[in-house]
């Protein structure tokens, strides 16, 4: 047995291990640590063997999991210890015991520094080896520059640089500040001339974090990494030890395809063409054989060399080729590859033009469905769904149909999902629709969401060809033994309504009908029985002439249930035994639903946010990325097969003839006209689908009324800056520009408020793409200029006019942007104090002899420094009443607000991070919101919004607003208004300043950033 | 060997940590190259591989190349092996200090920093008897010591 070296060590290792159970574990542990704790703080110095044993224990301890919270000291004084032993174990029980966020870190630094500009070469090793793996923000200030100079040093041996390249990396990933590209560039290109393999792997894993950030400094690197992999494909000048399993570095030859992928493309033809030849000999001497570690590294190669393929937009030929060896590893025995093949072909549904050579392995891929590896069979559904199309839909369906009965539990919810969205979206035909959607139901029902069966209803409902079909559909279900309990949902509500369809076919008399639905009664819950009372309603009122047996039946039901617990059931009971009594007039009443407005599928919505693993999603994440960079494209960042599905749906069916929906599908068409991301919120959707379809059937009347507003809430907040009048962006008297916008920038300016990426600006020579993420009162937003000519932009210039409640740091912007290039000039933002005022970004380019100059608002909008909160009724209530007036409690009537149903109110309320607290106000036509508001002055915030409407007069509401911050009470009031009414922000006076900002806010009258945002 | 999970990461570096786990779930070793303070939840990938008894973690982002990082865990215990002749749970119980010393001079900041195993192994045969001077001179040291005050 090999022994530590230290008995101390080793037997305590041992009892550890002697231990018979955990408790006896911890008391083993907790005996040895209050030794060390002793031991350290005697004022018998320990001797170095003494120190170094017991943090070795300490480190023994903390592995186990156990915390340590003492002793650091120790463990980072070992560093300063002259001998090597002792210092190894100082920087190695340090690195593993403590984090970048440890104080006592600090103590080491200068001993750090002195070791790594010190001459004793192993010292280096041991210094650069802990700042690699632990340093922080603070080591990258005082430590960069020294290891630049060792990195690059032609006195250093290669054992000392290596480390020196990846410690620069981890100095350079927490703060990039501290490489100075100009410098830098250079003699990074130069570190790619390195022979010592040891070296250039090191180097090159710095260089791709640098392309990451910025690939546009290290240009001159691009020829150098298809130089090193050409080296390597050919073989040449590559030492046996670095070879593995015969392959030369299988990890740089993966580490240089990375840094490549990362520049948008290749111009130059002959290092384009030379790289081909290289990946090219890749893809076709890539086999798959019996050795494990050969096939791993050789495939890991293989299958950054497709990404890289991929990337570069090869020939088709090309793609075609990958797309063939692909199809070739799917059926491999390896798992691994099986598994990578299914993934890597996703990402291969992104490239146009292969789709076709992807079908021609749907068998095999069909196949993989039933591998015995989960994983596997993830993927190849994902796969599947990515490429269903209407040619193969009924197939693929099909297979997930038949898939079901057998699929894991863990993958049933998704797999039903799933078909349902292709069934969808693919459907030849109607009636096929609704047969997968019944059979779905059927052999999957605890898995089938409501979404699932709503949409079927709309589709119906929507269809009217389709409706005796479904009716019949749904009577033949109804015969099975022991149907699902959703199945009994949708069928009663289809008989129901379409029934009497059916009338002349056998069984299908209204008794029957019936009396089938009725015998299920028993096996309901409480949520299913209001649905059937609707349809035994909606059944009587068909039943013309009326039928005096089936009356009576029906209403000793009603009655039964008149005195029903549940609230629901009893209204319904209630209303329909009265009106029921009514006779005729009935008619009216219980009439067939009207067509539902068209709507975007919730279903979609909802697959993604099932499957943010899947690898469709990394794709396409992927590909967004890539556009971002070559493209110019930020914003479309729809699925894959998002763009087919609004054509497929509204082709598939008939457009009701209602003027609200055709207000929205114009609405979606401009949208997408314009480029910018969809403008149809999928929330208002999905919630009023529920109104629809839970609320009671018919006594509302038809929702014609309702959809009146559909406009409205489907173009969501671009809607409100209808009128044109303060849409120029630049004052009167500066229109200079010749140059016009594409698309109008106060819609991109409103969209961008309510997401975080997309397109702020745009002009037929430039994009400005505009990325954020928000934390808490900070915020990082990264500006994407890309210039879509072929000539250059010269003279550019952004400068930010922020209004004194943003503290806001732009990096520099490169006074010209090549041709068809991306520049990203990244922008920190702090939020100090509650406002409204919006920061202003004034840029201009040249272009030929024009001289472009825009202004244009930043989305860095108060809602943006919220986070939703939900809170309890106890805790709202408390603080509502603990908030009692002004200025903390602020009260308003709202006058001139854009009529909006609560449904819509609440999904803008959402939309803007408020949360909608529902039922905790008693009175329904009330809306009670709760969000978290933050900022340097104020921290996290609480705040609280009640908002009274009136069912007679939507055009007026009353708000109260409520806050731990007599500021942030008023600015968030205003700003609440601002969204509810229907005169835009815009328009506002430059300085309204409130009695209650004025105090905390003297500077804006004078603050140049606040007035212009006021102007515009 | 490829599994989805879902842990708390910064996504940083290439690979975010290193663990060793025994068939009995007893950590035999751990490293982490970013701290795992922030509560953003991501979607990582832990790459593994059994030998014998131990199962070789290493955890990475979701675009990253896993096959490549299957073969880091291969070359690391390539080189124990040959490092502790034939290497087995044992050895890296009661010497889990030297399986940090080794996975230092394959890893930095989660990335590979040497593919080769002659360097490797010469590296820490290096350090291995520069501790070992280090101790016979001490030992001599206390030698004369003791024989000046015999």
């Amino acid at each position: 047995m090999a022994l530590s070296g230290m008995r101390g060590l080793s037997v305590f290792i041992s009892d550890i291990r002697n231990c018979p159970n955990k408790e006896q574990e911890r008391l083993r542990v907790d005996k040895e640590l209050g030794n060390i704790r002793t031991r350290f703080k005697s004022e018998k110095g320990l001797t170095h063997y003494e120190k170094k044993k017991y943090v070795w224990k300490m480190l023994y301890i903390h592995m186990l999991g156990y915390d340590v919270d003492f002793g650091h000291m120790e463990a980072v004084s070992l560093i300063s210890a002259p001998k090597y032993p002792e210092k190894q174990v100082g920087y190695i029980v340090t690195s593993s015991l403590l984090n970048e966020n440890h104080d006592f870190l600090r103590l080491a630094i200068n001993t750090v520094r002195n070791d790594i500009i010190g001459r004793n070469e192993t010292f280096q090793c041991l210094a650069l080896t802990m700042v690699g793996n632990i340093g922080g923000r603070e080591f990258s200030e005082s430590l960069a520059p020294d290891v630049q100079k060792l990195l690059i040093s032609s006195s250093c041996r290669p054992l000392v640089r290596k480390k020196a390249a990846l410690c620069l990396l981890r100095l350079y990933r927490k703060n990039p500040d501290v490489v100075n590209i100009d410098g830098w560039a250079d003699r990074m290109a130069q570190l790619l001339d390195e022979r010592d393999l040891g070296v250039l792997t090191s180097s090159t894993s710095l260089l791709v974090a640098l392309v990451s950030n910025n690939h546009e400094a290290y240009w001159s690197c691009l020829p150098k990494c298809v130089k090193i992999l050409e080296r390597l494909a050919r073989n040449q000048d590559i030492p046996q030890e670095y070879t593995y399993y015969g392959i030369p570095s299988p990890w740089l030859q993966v580490k240089a395809m990375r840094a490549l992928q990362y520049f948008p493309t290749i111009e130059d033809p002959n290092i384009r063409r030379s790289l081909f030849e290289v990946l090219q000999r890749i893809l076709m001497g890539t086999d798959v054989v019996k050795n494990v570690n050969k096939n791993n590294a050789s495939h890991a190669v293989l299958f950054e060399a497709l990404a890289l393929v991929m990337h570069l937009d090869a020939e088709k030929e090309m793609m075609s080729q990958c797309v063939a060896l692909l199809g070739k590893f799917i059926a491999v025995r390896e798992p691994n590859i099986r598994y990578l093949g299914l993934e890597n072909m996703s990402r291969m549904l992104m490239v146009t033009d292969v789709h076709d050579s992807i079908k021609r392995h749907q068998a095999q891929i069909i196949t993989s469905l039933k591998d015995p590896d989960i994983s596997i069979r993830r993927r190849a559904l994902d796969l599947l769904y990515g490429m269903c199309d209407v040619s193969n839909a009924k197939d693929i369906v099909e297979e997930l149909l038949q898939y079901l009965s057998a699929a894991d539990f863990a993958m049933r919810e998704e797999l039903s999902l799933k078909a349902a969205i292709l069934a969808e979206k693919f459907a030849p035909d109607l009636s096929w629709y609704v047969d997968v959607i019944l059979q779905l139901i059927d052999k999957a029902g605890d898995f089938v969401s409501d979404d699932i069966w709503f949409r079927v209803v709309q589709f119906v409902t929507n269809n009217e060809d389709l409706q005796p079909y479904a009716a019949a559909k749904a009577r033949e279900y109804l015969d099975k033994p022991a149907i699902h309990e959703t199945m009994v949902k949708v069928s009663a509500y289809l008989l129901g309504e379409y029934s009497h369809l059916l009338a002349r076919r056998p069984g299908c008399s209204p008794k029957e009908i019936f009396s089938v639905i009725h015998e299920k009664l028993p096996t309901v819950s409480t949520t299913t029985i209001p649905i059937l009372l609707s349809t035994y309603a909606k059944i009587l009122m068909h039943t013309q002439p009326a039928d005096p047996e089936l009356q009576k039946i029906v209403w000793a039901i009603f009655n039964k249930y008149e005195s029903c617990i549940d609230v629901e059931i009893q209204q319904r009971a209630v209303e329909y035994f009265a009106l029921s009594k009514k006779g005729a007039a009935l008619m009216d009443i219980l009439a067939e639903m009207p067509k539902f407005p068209e709507r975007q599928s919730a279903l979609l919505k909802k697959a993604e946010d099932a499957e943010v693993d899947s690898a469709e999603q990394s794709a396409i994440k992927l590909r967004a990325q890539q556009q971002m960079s070559n493209a110019l494209v930020v914003t479309d960042q729809r699925p894959a097969n998002g763009a087919p599905q609004t054509v497929g749906e509204l082709s598939l069916v008939k457009i009701p003839s209602m003027s609200g929906d055709q207000h929205a599908s114009v609405d979606q068409g401009l949208s997408q006209a314009n480029g910018t991301m969809t403008t149809v919120d999928p929330q208002p959707a999905s919630v009023d689908l529920l109104g629809d379809l839970l609320g009671p059937l018919a006594i509302e009347g038809p929702p014609g009324a309702a959809v009146q507003f559909e406009p409205n809430a489907v173009s969501g907040l671009e809607g409100v800056p209808s009128s044109a009048d303060y849409a120029a962006i630049v004052p009167v008297g500066e229109q200079t520009n010749t140059v016009q916008p594409i698309g109008n920038i106060n819609e991109r300016f409103y969209a961008l408020c309510l997401k975080d990426s997309g397109v702020l600006y745009e002009d037929p020579n430039i994009q400005i793409g505009i990325k954020a993420e928000w934390r808490a009162h900070q915020g990082r937003l990264v500006l994407f200029l890309g210039n879509k000519n072929t000539s250059p932009l010269v003279s550019v210039q952004a400068l930010i006019l922020p209004p004194v409640h943003l503290k806001i740091e732009l990096s520099l912007v490169p006074e010209t942007i090549p041709p068809r290039a991306q520049v990203q000039c990244p922008l920190e933002l702090m939020n100090l104090h509650p406002s409204r005022d919006v920061a202003v970004l004034e840029f201009s380019y040249k272009f030929g002899t024009n001289m472009v100059n825009v202004k244009l608002r930043l989305p860095a909008v108060l809602n943006k420094f919220l986070q939703p909160i939900s809170v309890s009724a106890e805790e709202f209530f408390l603080q509502w009443r603990s908030l009692s007036g002004p200025p903390l409690k602020l009260q308003e009537v709202v006058r001139g607000v854009k009529p909006l149903s609560l449904t819509e109110m609440t999904s803008l309320f959402n939309s803007f991070r408020l949360t909608v607290c529902p039922g905790l106000d008693p009175n329904p036509n009330n809306l009670v919101a709760s969000t978290t508001f933050y900022s340097e002055s104020t921290r996290p915030m609480l705040c609280l919004i009640r908002i009274e409407t009136d069912p007679a007069d939507l055009t007026q509401l009353r708000m109260t607003v409520a806050s731990g911050d007599p500021t942030l009470t008023f600015e968030l009031k205003e700003f609440i208004k601002e969204q509810l009414v229907s005169i835009p922000t815009a328009s506002r006076p430059p300085a309204p300043a409130p009695p209650a900002a004025q105090p905390t806010n003297p500077a804006a009258l004078t603050d140049p950033g606040a007035l212009l945002a006021g102007l515009l | 060997m490829l599994v989805a999970v879902n842990v708390l990461s910064t996504c940083m570096f290439q690979i975010q940590f290193v663990l060793l786990i025994s068939r009995q779930g007893k950590v035999r070793l751990t490293k982490w190259y970013s701290p795992y303070t922030q509560k953003e939840r991501s979607k990582v990938i832990l790459v593994y591989k059994r030998y014998a008894s131990l199962y070789f973690c290493m955890c990475i982002d979701q675009d990253d190349n896993e096959l490549e990082v299957l073969e880091i865990i291969h070359h690391f215990v390539e080189i124990l092996d040959r490092y502790f002749g034939s290497v087995c749970e044992l050895d890296l119980i009661f010497n889990f200090h030297k399986a940090y010393y080794v996975l230092d001079e394959i890893l930095i900041a989660g990335e590979l920093q040497e593919s080769s195993k002659k360097t490797v192994a010469r590296l820490i045969a290096a350090q291995d008897s520069l501790v070992e001077t280090a101790k016979e001179q001490a030992s001599s040291i206390s030698n004369i010591i003791a024989q000046a005050t015999k």
